[in-house]
């Protein structure tokens, strides 16, 4: 496992501070959570083995800074914010790679500022919406209903530790605080519908981009793989068998490879 | 004290397997399959009515509330109740209590203002003036607002209506969630500065310190009667305390499920149908509905986890279904006996929790309209008398529309 250095930031007038996980050494890679929080995993492991890997907790997610979130109003606000966090971690224009909510802001960054993202990974973004084929909301869903949603095998060790609380008491608390709090924090930039105007930003993304999705994703349904490469000139799709919202985790050893190997090329 | 019915206007003829069938009685139960336009007019004819009769049969107020896309109780506008009540009952001592308008999802929120505005005018200054957080049902999934932001917009719309209430002047509105040019709301209150306002809570923190700022009248409305509420109200008391705030009861209010039949043999009979209806199937909510994240601020999160708050509500709500009438009415859940039983539980209650408006709600249910006039009939001729000189001798309801708060005399002719 590579080791990972966390960063505390300052940002937005000193308001907030968020942590950031580094490691790893060659060309930067900025990594963003989704909804639920930052957990550094074994795919985060193994971008850190050919890049530095960067991961930002969004805003309000850091343990001890809950009311990071409060001066933030809207998305603007939020690209802007991470626009302070590139320029703080000397970041000029870094490859970018998000999942789910984090897909839907590094899209946001790299369409308003196309010149500060080299490349982009989108693992299952959310950020786009069709009446026929909604997006879940989970943050109406219950764990276990998520879990089925998200995980190709609910019943697989990743789907199940997902549903796993720890055994302490203070520890379970913790987990069940950090986990909503990440939800709501999130939820304040895509509730109720996570379509907040991509659509018409989306056409000015230059990086060259690779989505990535599993075919059995029924959070964030497969179709829009296609409506995020309909609208990204030269976006390059790649679905994945036996995985669904979590492909990274769920398809470690092909999705791993194919991100190092986009990033590298 | 001051005594007022609350209904809600549920929907009195769900299916007798509704939960079995439905996944919540709120938000998603689809309206095709289970609503009937037809029964819905003469459900909302026969609220009106019992409250009209209440009053006539000498409460002190009528109270109706707002809720959405739901069969639990449904005044989508808890105004256009409101104004067939004040109409109604102009000439009567009853107050018009609003319970009122959901501040955060009314926009813009001097719609609050001038449709209270308009109560107190049409009833002559008898408007108490509720003002709802709204349930998480209601203002983030059903009117969209996101949950985080529910609380900060709900200060926000409340701090714009007492001023489009009580500004001498036109005044610019430049806040976060509402930019209004010209405020300048027709009609205002006949009451000055502003009709008593009461704030609802189920016990947070924050909207104690919230009512406390302002001086609002606190209101505990749950359905879990007295023994549940005294852990919330002496909670609230002790906060008023510490904050070195005179411990006026009529600051609180508080609302019970109250059942009144000639014996307590009849009232098992003549409620328990009605009473596990309400529990069962008008109280029929998903947890995730109930909470969505940040519809509880940090402190307010933290605090029902690591206190277990949440999960000791939703294993209480578990076990209900199983409720035998003589379970509610041990729990206190339900006041529901002959007048003498209810009388002294009531009195214990009111007396327990420190509260001068009480709250009852005297329809439950499935409760057909004969049954729920018979309740009224008894529990304004029978029980209330017995409490309602409770805490006047030493204080005065501040809370109360100024020209009410005398003891309400009630000529029974009036019937």
């Amino acid at each position: 496992m590579a080791v990972v250095h966390e960063r505390t930031l300052s940002v937005w007038e000193n308001k907030i501070k968020p942590k950031v996980q580094v490691a790893g050494s060659g060309p930067p890679v900025v990594f963003l959570h989704g909804a639920y929080g930052l957990t550094w995993d074994p795919f985060l492991d193994e971008l850190a083995k050919s890049f530095t890997v960067y991961a930002p907790e969004h805003p309000g997610t850091t343990w001890g800074d809950p009311d990071g979130i409060k001066p933030l109003d809207n998305l603007w606000d939020l690209v802007l914010y991470y626009d302070e966090i590139f320029d703080q971690l000397g970041l000029h224009n870094p490859a970018v790679v998000g999942h789910s909510f984090g897909g839907m802001v590094a899209a946001e960054i790299a369409a308003s500022y196309p010149q500060r993202v080299s490349k982009l990974v989108l693992l299952c973004p959310i950020g786009l919406w069709r009446d026929d084929t909604p997006v879940k909301n989970w943050m109406v869903l219950p764990m276990d209903e998520v879990v089925k949603a998200a995980f190709h095998d609910p019943n697989g060790p990743l789907a199940q530790q997902m549903l796993t609380l720890p055994e302490e008491e203070t520890a379970q608390h913790d987990m069940q605080i950090r986990l909503t709090w990440a939800l709501a924090c999130t939820g304040k930039f895509i509730w109720p519908i996570p379509d907040k105007g991509l659509k018409k930003r989306i056409h000015r993304i230059q990086s060259p981009t690779l989505l990535v999705w599993g075919k059995s994703d029924k959070l964030v349904p497969p179709v829009y793989a296609q409506e995020f490469a309909n609208r990204i000139a030269g976006a390059r799709i790649a679905m994945i068998d036996h995985a669904a919202h979590v492909p990274q985790l769920e398809q470690l050893g092909q999705v791993a490879p194919l991100v190092r190997d986009f990033l590298a090329s | 004290m001051k005594i007022s019915m609350f209904h809600l206007m549920p929907y009195r003829d769900l299916p007798d397997d509704f939960e079995q069938r439905y996944h919540s009685v709120w938000v998603d139960p689809p309206w095709n399959e289970l609503g009937n336009a037809e029964k819905v007019g003469q459900y909302y004819n026969w609220t009106l009515d019992e409250l009209i009769y209440a009053a006539k049969s000498g409460i002190d107020g009528i109270c109706v509330n707002e809720h959405h896309q739901n069969a639990y109780g449904f005044m989508p506008n808890p105004n256009l109740m409101g104004s067939v009540l004040a109409r109604a009952t102009n000439g009567m001592d009853v107050a018009v209590v609003q319970m009122g308008s959901t501040l955060p999802t009314t926009n813009p929120p001097t719609r609050v203002a001038e449709e209270y505005g308009m109560l107190d005018c049409i009833s002559g200054g008898r408007l108490v003036a509720g003002m709802p957080l709204g349930t998480a049902m209601d203002a983030t999934l059903c009117a969209g607002i996101t949950p985080i932001e529910q609380r900060e917009r709900y200060y926000e719309a409340h701090d714009l209506i007492l001023k489009a209430w009580t500004a001498p002047d036109i005044f610019a509105w430049n806040g976060k969630y509402f930019q209004l040019p010209m405020v300048n709301v027709w009609p205002r209150p006949i009451q000055k500065p502003t009709p008593p306002v009461w704030v609802p809570g189920l016990g947070s923190l924050s909207t104690w310190e919230f009512a406390a700022q302002h001086n609002h009248c606190y209101c505990f409305l749950n359905y879990y009667g007295p023994v549940v509420g005294r852990g919330v109200m002496d909670g609230f008391w002790q906060f008023i305390a510490q904050r070195g705030i005179e411990p006026n009861p009529f600051r609180a209010g508080f609302l019970q499920l109250v059942a009144v039949a000639e014996t307590d043999a009849l009232a098992e009979k003549l409620y328990e149908q009605h009473i596990r209806y309400f529990y069962s199937k008008s109280l029929h909510i998903p947890a995730e509905f109930f909470f969505p994240p940040g519809h509880q601020d940090y402190r307010s999160l933290e605090n029902s986890i690591r206190k277990g708050l949440l999960k000791s509500t939703f294993e209480q709500l578990e076990a209900i279904p199983n409720y035998k009438f003589k379970d509610f009415v041990d729990k206190q859940l339900v006041i529901a006996g002959s007048p003498a039983t209810v009388r002294d539980m009531l009195r214990d209650a009111v007396k327990n929790l420190r509260v001068g408006n009480l709250m009852v709600l005297l329809h439950i249910g499935s409760m057909p309209h004969d049954l729920t006039l018979r309740n009224i009939d008894l529990f304004t001729r029978e029980v209330m008398p017995h409490l309602s000189d409770t805490w006047d001798d030493k204080w005065e309801n501040k809370w109360w529309p100024e020209r009410l708060r005398a003891k309400r005399q009630v000529s029974l002719a009036a019937l």
